[in-house]
């Protein structure tokens, strides 16, 4: 079984399985420092769409090159996660706006700081 | 499998383990429950990208099935938690 790929296969496919991670890593660290809830609902979305493409696309060439024929399996779960993550997304924020707001917050905060000089 | 895949892929797992345990470090610290709950649904994520690292690690593509198990269980759980933070019942 060794040997059977050629070099620029396992580049590539090594290639993008470094971007994943890299990827994912980014998001864990913008999700553990971000500040507020709606800030941070933005770092998952890296994973959801960027790392998983990453990972679906190497998943297909690896697989495409060693059964030598067209895998392209892997790409439904970039289509489910484009159905599902925002659906997740808006029902979170919705939630989260719900919850602030009968906590007593005022959100979402105002776009401008100088209040009043926009009619 | 050479030296130089299996290195990445190790490289690739370590990254997502990483990543588990930040996200981890939020679901427990998590100030509110909507950040637990997105913290949930991003280590599901990050689950179903370690299945699919795995796949090619092992050649096999039934890890894929597991993968795709993983990303709609993890959206079916996200889904209802948030609806049960929306309303406080998750089945109306």
């Amino acid at each position: 079984m060794s040997g059977t790929l050629p070099l620029w296969v396992e580049v590539l496919v090594a290639l993008l399985l470094l971007a994943s991670g890299a990827l994912c890593v980014t998001a864990a660290v913008g999700f553990l420092r971000l500040r507020d809830f709606f800030q941070r609902m933005h770092p998952p979305a890296l994973a959801n769409t960027l790392a998983a493409w990453c990972a679906a696309l190497a998943s297909v060439i690896y697989f495409s090159v060693l059964d030598a024929q067209f895998a392209l399996y892997p790409l439904v779960i970039n289509i489910l996660l484009a159905i599902t993550a925002p659906v997740t997304t808006v029902l979170l924020a919705r939630a989260a706006l719900l919850r602030k707001r009968e906590a007593g917050a005022a959100v979402p905060p105002p776009l401008h700081d100088d209040s009043g000089a926009h009619g | 499998m050479t030296t130089v895949l299996s290195a990445t892929i190790l490289a690739a797992l370590a990254c997502y383990s990483l990543a588990m345990v930040l996200t981890l470090v939020r679901l427990l610290r998590g100030p509110s429950a909507q950040d637990r709950v997105l913290a949930l649904d991003f280590l599901y994520v990050n689950g179903m990208l370690v299945m699919l690292v795995l796949g090619i690690r092992f050649a096999s593509s039934m890890y894929f099935v597991a993968a795709l198990l993983i990303a709609l269980f993890g959206f079916v759980s996200s889904a209802a938690l948030a609806k049960f933070l929306l309303r406080g019942e998750v089945i109306e």
